[in-house]
């Protein structure tokens, strides 16, 4: 055995294994940190009137912690940016593995990175001074914060993400399995539709899911374009206030520590954080099927 | 029987971007005859094949020129979704669709819009392909759940249901075993008696086998083209005798 190696090699899995456990670690603590504040909001509040009121006004006499405004407002951005970011992400997705060009592609790939790499804070403000002043113009009654226009700009964030993981779903499928849909005569068209995306769905579904569970995490975006108004309403252009925007608030304003309205961030946090995770663990395990089922 | 040629391919000249691929091939696909197409690995065997129904339009660098009259038109001025509809194709690998049997089989003759019952199609198909006793029971099991024998035979009732004129078989038993390899080469033998088959092989003993008549290639060239038993009992070729009888290849 040389000199040293046992050491080097004692040292780097030694490394290697603390930033493992890093994240671990991390973990534990955010849900150890989470669940410290939100079990004694909990024990103030009934965790019904949280779940099921309509009313959500926890830093205003009288305090109110219905959650369900919150709920709905996140609920509006999601639902929005998934109209937009499903459909064109997926279509984009089937041109680049099936039509286009390699020059095309090799122009569009780049640049949907470049999109999925611009600061949320830089969408946030595109959505309020551009997105924003159109909406206004096409219907005048658009509040100057309104959901739609949140909904729309997350749609915009998410798509890189979407269009990319259908992309490499489209481009795992077997080209035998193209070849056996051409070789009876069929269209690209047909191909596509009824061979191709029917073989990915598993991996289609899940890039949705994940899509999702990010626009539902989206924060800076939000709070910029859909503003900070808790209302109970599906209105898309009324200023809506999702779970993450409330987060900031409470965040950024003076709201003393240790009150029970500094204990509400925790409580929303939890619940997002349950969202989340739920959808992820969803996503993941129809990747896991599809894997094991091929 | 009269030998009637179905497709008849001349000066085809096959090119992927600068490098020819295929030189000034003269090739007739006789009716109702198996022609087996032979010759060490990269001799142009397979693209020649996959250009006879333009499976090759999807390399981007691909291009030929030259004739392959089939029913009265050149296949290289035709729409290439109707010659497939025309010229099936069963693969190296069995490639059956991600669904149940019987929608398998249905999936072509669908998307083509042809009025027919199909319950009997698919009864039909099956049993053209001697699968039918197998899987009578389960039509409407995922074609995935088949054995790699039987999932070649499905994709050979799949090209059948389109009532192809050719079938042209590119390696269709490289990946299977011995058994079902003889089922395979036993179902050529009765698919004849409907269709004209070209059959790509590196296997000069199923080539022997199966075919009526054989096209030797060698670097992109057709050396030799005959009755099969006079190409493997007395060819005429230097090359040929030297493939057949292992020298090289």
């Amino acid at each position: 055995m040389r000199k040293g190696v046992k050491q080097i090699e004692y040292t780097v899995r030694g490394a290697l294994g603390l930033c493992a456990l890093l994240t671990l670690v991390t973990t534990i603590g955010i849900i150890f940190v989470l669940s410290s504040e939100t079990i004694p909001f909990f024990r103030e509040v009934p965790i019904t009137d949280f779940l099921f009121g309509t009313k959500w006004a926890p830093l205003l006499e009288p305090k109110s912690f219905g959650v369900l405004p919150l709920v709905t407002g996140t609920t509006l951005i999601m639902v929005g940016s998934a109209i937009i970011a499903l459909p064109v992400g997926i279509t984009t997705a089937v041109y680049l593995s099936e039509y286009s060009s390699e020059k095309m592609r090799s122009i569009i790939k780049p640049v949907l990175e470049v999109l999925a790499g611009i600061p949320t804070i830089v969408y946030g403000y595109f959505a309020l001074t551009f997105i924003t002043p159109i909406l206004k113009i096409l219907i005048p009654r658009t509040e100057i914060f309104n959901a739609a226009s949140g909904a729309i700009v997350v749609g915009i964030m998410v798509l890189p993400m979407v269009a990319s993981l259908c992309d490499d779903a489209f481009q795992s499928v077997p080209k035998a399995l193209k070849e056996g849909g051409y070789a009876l005569g069929a269209t690209s068209f047909e191909v596509i539709g009824q061979v191709i995306v029917p073989y990915s769905a598993s991996r289609i579904l899940a890039a949705f899911i994940l899509a999702l569970s990010r626009a539902i995490g989206e924060t800076m975006a939000v709070t910029l374009a859909a503003g900070a108004n808790a209302r109970f309403s599906f209105d898309p252009l009324q200023s809506v206030q999702t779970m993450t925007a409330y987060i900031v608030q409470v965040s950024m304003g003076d709201t003393p520590q240790g009150g029970i309205e500094y204990q509400t961030c925790f409580a929303v946090g939890s619940l997002l954080f349950l969202i989340t995770l739920a959808m992820n663990v969803a996503g993941q395990t129809i990747l896991f099927r599809y894997r094991r089922g091929k | 029987m009269t030998n009637e040629a179905v497709m008849t391919c001349r000066n085809l000249n096959i090119f992927y971007g600068e490098k020819q691929a295929v030189f000034d091939v003269d090739l007739d696909i006789l009716k109702n005859k198996v022609t087996a197409i032979i010759g060490p690995s990269g001799c142009g065997k397979s693209t020649l094949l996959r250009s006879l129904n333009r499976m090759n339009d999807f390399v981007p660098t691909f291009s030929m020129n030259g004739v392959i009259n089939f029913e009265g038109k050149n296949v290289l001025k035709e729409d290439p979704m109707v010659v497939r509809t025309r010229i099936g194709m069963v693969f190296q690998k069995p490639n059956p669709f991600p669904k149940s049997i019987y929608n398998n089989i249905t999936w072509g003759p669908k998307i083509h819009g042809h009025k027919v019952n199909f319950d009997e199609l698919v009864e039909n198909s099956l049993k053209a392909a001697a699968l039918w006793d197998e899987v009578k029971d389960r039509l409407h099991d995922s074609a995935l759940d088949l054995s790699g024998g039987q999932q070649q035979r499905l994709c050979i009732a799949r090209t059948v249901a389109m009532k192809p004129e050719v079938i042209l078989m590119d390696e269709p038993c490289s990946a299977l075993d011995p058994r079902s390899t003889i089922r395979i080469e036993d179902l050529i033998n009765d698919l004849r008696e409907d269709y004209s088959i070209a059959i790509v092989t590196h296997n000069m003993q199923q080539a022997a086998r199966v075919s009526d008549y054989t096209a030797f290639f060698y670097e992109g060239e057709l050396i030799e083209y005959g009755v099969t038993d006079g190409i493997f009992t007395n060819p005429q070729e230097k090359k040929t005798e030297d493939y057949i009888t292992g020298r090289f290849g």
